[in-house]
């Protein structure tokens, strides 16, 4: 996973031209650490560091009312604390699936205001996308079928970094 | 952070329902909906398509608003009732009113009632979520959340603060939410009125009472001034509003007595000169003002949990 994270960071780094107007925005829970080493990387590389934020998406979610049963989600905290208006916005997540979480994240980051341009990073990609989205940066494709789940896990999470394929 | 992720009700009638880990999942989803009121666009769609009538029996500013900015902030369709020039004044009854509003099949009903107990009648014969906006002498649990989410927020716990309630504790709604939540969380709670304004079994609540604001107020963490409700009085409980000042009024001077970080508190409206001095209500400690900011999160947060409350109930 570490070596992945470097690869994605010379990529956005290549692609970019430059991290200037650069900054990551993490979906909770596990993309924000992942967008906290990215920054970490491209600090390391570039010298420059980007500013970072949080995102919890539960908020815009299309599934909300929509469930027969069952609790509404826990909602935890937002945190950008940049002005996302011209910036390039680095969206982070851990695994890219029917691509519903990364049009929530898109309809709540644009209420934060106009960014220049908004570009996707997901570790992996799992296929099965419902809507039309894709990632510019992917860790790794694993063909999964839709049974199946997909756990990644961070040690500043989980306490251990780790991709596992249940089901 | 909250053991739980839903309420055991479909209904917020009162504190005296809703258990400690309850409480602290709505002050949890409320610091959340909070840094909603803080963005650029203050809206969010998670309610869309969702319909909430504002059922207002009883004159309220603050309460109507801070509920309407709530469900607005969450992308809900609202409709407001007041009883002037409804059919209420018409002659018509709580039951058929709720019956007839029922029919156009709102999901949730905010209803304030000067009957305690409209609420819960309300509950019985409605299919709709029932959100308690204060009835009569009984409860008004979103205040009684939002102070204390605004405790929390600037003194960082409930258990073990010392707050002291201070003022018309006969009449008010906002005392007994107060208490009751506050003593479920592990505050130590005092109580302080003139004696002709202190309601019997206060004290098996929990409470310590006094007739002394003095008393009541030494070491205090927290000081929440009630109003003196001249409008449930008719003149019988107090010689005059200016004796109340001299006895139980919140002065600078009086306030030397309690935590240095005292914070101040008032529900509203305020009764300057009354039941607390201008130079306390605009001075350093209070939070009066946060009060009613943190309002319109913490009755987001009711409405969002709320109505996942109400698809279980749908299915069933």
């Amino acid at each position: 996973m570490a070596r992945t994270l470097t690869r994605i960071a010379h990529e956005i780094l290549e692609r970019n031209r430059g991290v200037e107007d650069l900054a990551l925005v993490g979906i909770r829970a596990r993309g924000v650490p992942l967008a906290e080493r990215l920054a970490a990387h491209l600090h390391e590389f570039s010298g420059v560091t980007v500013p970072t934020g949080a995102l919890d998406i539960t908020l815009y979610r299309d599934d909300l009312m929509h469930h027969a049963v069952g609790p509404q989600p826990v909602i935890r905290s937002t945190e950008i604390s940049f002005s996302t208006d011209d910036r390039l916005i680095l969206l982070v997540d851990d695994v890219l699936f029917t691509g519903r979480t990364i049009r929530a994240a898109l309809d709540a980051l644009i209420d934060f205001g106009r960014p220049r341009a908004i570009q996707l990073v997901a570790l992996i990609d799992r296929g099965h996308r419902e809507l039309p989205i894709r990632a510019d940066y992917v860790g790794r494709n694993i063909p999964t079928s839709r049974q199946q789940s997909v756990q990644v896990r961070l040690r500043e999470i989980d306490g251990k970094d780790e991709v596992e394929v249940e089901g | 952070m909250s053991t739980i992720t839903a309420l055991r009700s479909r209904h917020l009638l009162g504190i005296a329902e809703l258990d400690p880990s309850e409480i602290d999942l709505i002050l949890q989803t409320a610091t959340a909906m909070k840094e909603v009121g803080a963005r650029p666009i203050k809206k969010v769609p998670t309610l869309r398509g969702r319909t909430i009538i504002n059922l207002f029996f009883e004159a309220s500013t603050r309460t109507r608003m801070s509920f309407e900015l709530a469900e607005k902030r969450l992308s809900a369709d609202t409709l407001g009732m007041t009883t002037a020039g409804s059919s209420v004044a018409k002659g018509e009854t709580l039951s058929d009113t709720a019956r007839t509003l029922e029919a156009m099949s709102p999901d949730m009903i905010v209803m304030r009632h000067a009957s305690s107990g409209a609420p819960q009648h309300l509950a019985r014969i409605c299919r709709a979520s029932i959100i308690n906006a204060g009835d009569g002498m009984h409860e008004h649990p979103t205040q009684a959340l939002l102070d204390a989410f605004t405790m929390v927020e600037h003194k960082n716990r409930l258990a073990g603060l010392r707050v002291a309630i201070v003022g018309d504790l006969a009449h008010s709604r906002v005392l007994r939410s107060n208490v009751l939540l506050l003593t479920r969380m592990g505050a130590d709670v005092r109580a302080c009125g003139p004696a002709t304004l202190v309601p019997p079994g206060l004290d098996r609540l929990g409470v310590r009472v006094s007739t002394s604001i003095d008393e009541a107020i030494d070491g205090a963490d927290v000081v929440m001034m009630l109003r003196v409700q001249h409008e449930r009085m008719h003149g019988l409980f107090l010689p005059s509003l200016r004796e109340y000042f001299a006895l139980f009024g919140l002065t600078a001077s009086r306030l030397e007595r309690a935590a240095p970080d005292v914070i101040v508190m008032h529900p509203g409206p305020m009764n300057r000169g009354v039941e607390i001095d201008s130079e306390v209500a605009d001075g350093p400690w209070s939070v009066i003002l946060d009060q009613v900011a943190n309002g319109v999160a913490v009755r987001m947060a009711v409405l969002y949990l709320l109505a996942g409350e109400e698809r279980d109930h749908f299915k069933s």
